[in-house]
């Protein structure tokens, strides 16, 4: 009996290796969306992390025009036009009275016609779905070590800078007036999600991307208020979903990037639910949705 | 044989251990320097480029420092929210930023505290650039959902003594839970900001100013929305900060409190209507002027310029 259930549950990744690196991959992806993410909603700048992680586009079809499914190119591209994008998002609102989002939005519809455009002129339709929505399942060893490293660093960055960077988000003007230097550590901030966001890109595809970053972290905010038990709890549903999206994508036959995140949501619906009362107390100080 | 309890293997073993160390021993405290060094060296660069707050030698507070303005202009976008403010916060004063709404107070204050740049003109004020400036914007500019507990908001206020990335002195603790029973919160400092009130909350950051112990505090409408007790505790502050020395500047709109607690005033409707003794900034005359500098028709005052 509880053979079985270990052959169905670990079976197919001890049977295939690429279903093996899907899981790592996802594994090391989950370990750094967990603060990541939890950063992005503490600093209530979902819509920026989902703007970003349209902005990763162009420059990765860009790279796939010109190089193919060069890892490098592709990761170098998607990372410069995230910041690119990133930067003139800040100049924007900076000089534009408008309301933040909705400048936001303009960059995101128009970096996601963009990269669509830039892989239709040469690419076929399946490789316009690789853009979109990646492919957990072609992950290389290649990619997994870039996306081990960027997690690696992702985690680091955190661990040192936590301070300054959850004071940021909280109060720029305190930490500016103190001389903590604000906008260093925004940049700092925006910086490594833009580079997760490209780990991501390989599994996920540009229009998924966030999932894994944002859906763990509202899952686990429905549960506790305390930052680190936050980002613990994130993590784990990260790595949870991610097992459970790649079993259900193989015994199903379903695609597993999309499972993955399916997984996420379901996760986020069932803390939604029986964390009730603990979201009921938060939503009246604004949840971000 | 392989018995492990056996004495003999055992120290053997123990042996090893001590042979291997005594051979790291020389290694390690080369290292040891070179890598304080080392270290030392990363943390002050880090220090000087990303943490410039970290300051915990300059102790002393110089009294009597104020702050001058030049011809300031704040604009946003093609709105202008100042228009060519001169003068001078005297060293130690008690000031009442007061005006019509959108006649610029906040954006003075932001301007004052170097959040917004201004379009033209300049503010001087030396408190600013030794990071000697606190600056209370509205409450609704702070999210109350962020998750911090009240000790932690608190202690903030002691940023100079840990910066960025060190450990914070051990009596802060202490300090942090005397300045919270000073400003009457003397049981909340391991709750969420989430589970405070709109006043108390208000308290838990003068709190954190207190810590601050800046020379020149800037507080943008404290005491809206607050209940009478807490506006009045509160305001016992604002006079004992400018006893102590500091200049303390305050965006007010209850003209009654400002006669009774603040000697000096500066009348604002976007341009200056009046500056100086609060009697006579307030005249009805003045604040006549400021409402209707506000109506007229080359500036839409739709929008609201806070």
């Amino acid at each position: 009996m509880i053979g079985q259930l270990a052959s169905l549950l670990l079976g197919p990744f001890e049977t295939f290796g690429f279903m093996r690196i899907a899981l790592v991959a996802c594994l090391a992806l989950a370990l750094a969306n967990g603060p990541i993410g939890i950063l992005l909603l503490m600093r209530r700048e979902s819509v920026d992390g989902n703007v970003l992680s349209h902005a990763v586009m162009p420059g990765a079809a860009l790279g796939f025009l010109y190089a193919g499914y060069s890892l490098a190119v592709l990761t170098l591209g998607g990372l410069l036009t995230g910041l690119g994008v990133a930067g003139l998002a800040a100049a924007t609102v900076r000089s534009n009275s408008q309301r933040q989002d909705s400048s936001l939005i303009a960059f995101y519809l128009v970096s996601l016609s963009v990269g669509v455009m830039i892989v239709a002129t040469r690419g076929s339709q399946a490789d316009l779905m690789h853009v979109l929505f990646g492919t957990v399942l072609a992950v290389d060893v290649k990619s997994l070590v870039l996306i081990a490293g960027i997690s690696s660093l992702t985690i680091l960055v955190v661990a040192a800078l936590y301070r300054p960077l959850a004071v940021e988000s909280f109060d720029p003007a305190f930490l500016r007036a103190v001389g903590g230097g604000g906008g260093v550590f925004r940049g700092i901030f925006v910086t490594l999600v833009v580079l997760n966001l490209v780990a991501s890109f390989q599994a996920f595809g540009t229009l998924l991307a966030l999932g894994p970053m944002l859906l763990p972290a509202v899952a686990a905010r429905c549960w506790t208020n305390k930052v680190w038990p936050m980002i613990a709890l994130a993590t784990l549903i990260g790595m949870v979903a991610s097992f459970a999206g790649l079993l259900i994508s193989y015994y199903a036959n379903l695609p597993s990037g999309p499972g993955i995140v399916m997984g996420a949501g379901v996760i986020y619906g069932i803390s939604l639910l029986s964390a009730g009362p603990m979201r009921r107390g938060h939503n009246k100080l604004g949840v971000p949705g | 044989m392989t018995n492990p309890s056996d004495p003999v293997r055992r120290r053997s073993t123990y042996d090893m251990l001590g042979l291997l160390r005594a051979a790291f021993m020389p290694l390690r405290h080369t290292f040891a320097a070179s890598l304080s060094v080392l270290g030392n060296g990363a943390q002050s660069a880090f220090a000087r480029h990303l943490d410039g707050g970290y300051d915990p030698y300059t102790g002393n507070r110089q009294a009597g420092e104020g702050i001058r303005i030049r011809n300031l202009s704040v604009r946003y976008g093609e709105r202008y929210a100042i228009e060519d403010l001169t003068g001078e916060f005297a060293p130690a004063s008690l000031t009442a930023v007061v005006g019509p709404n959108g006649a610029g107070k906040s954006s003075l204050l932001r301007a004052l505290a170097g959040v917004v740049r201004p379009a033209a003109g300049e503010v001087i004020c030396a408190a600013r650039a030794r990071h000697r400036l606190a600056f209370l914007p509205q409450q609704d500019e702070l999210d109350r959902g962020f998750p911090i507990t009240v000790a932690e908001l608190v202690a903030l206020g002691d940023w100079r003594n840990f910066g960025a990335v060190r450990e914070p002195p051990q009596q802060l603790a202490e300090r942090v839970f005397e300045a919270l029973a000073v400003v009457g919160l003397p049981s909340v400092a391991d709750r969420q900001i989430s589970e405070l009130s709109v006043g108390q909350f208000q308290r838990a950051l003068f709190a954190r100013l207190l810590l601050l112990d800046a020379d020149v505090i800037l507080l943008d409408e404290p005491f809206a929305s607050l209940d009478e007790s807490t506006s009045a505790d509160l305001l016992l502050f604002l006079r004992r900060w400018q006893q102590e020395g500091r200049t303390v500047i305050a965006v007010l709109h209850d003209l009654d409190c400002v006669r009774q607690y603040f000697p000096s005033t500066i009348l604002l409707a976007r341009s200056l209507i009046a500056w100086g003794d609060t009697s006579l900034a307030l005249s009805v005359d003045n604040l006549a002027r400021a409402q209707k500098a506000l109506v007229s028709p080359q500036h839409g005052s739709m929008g609201r310029v806070a």
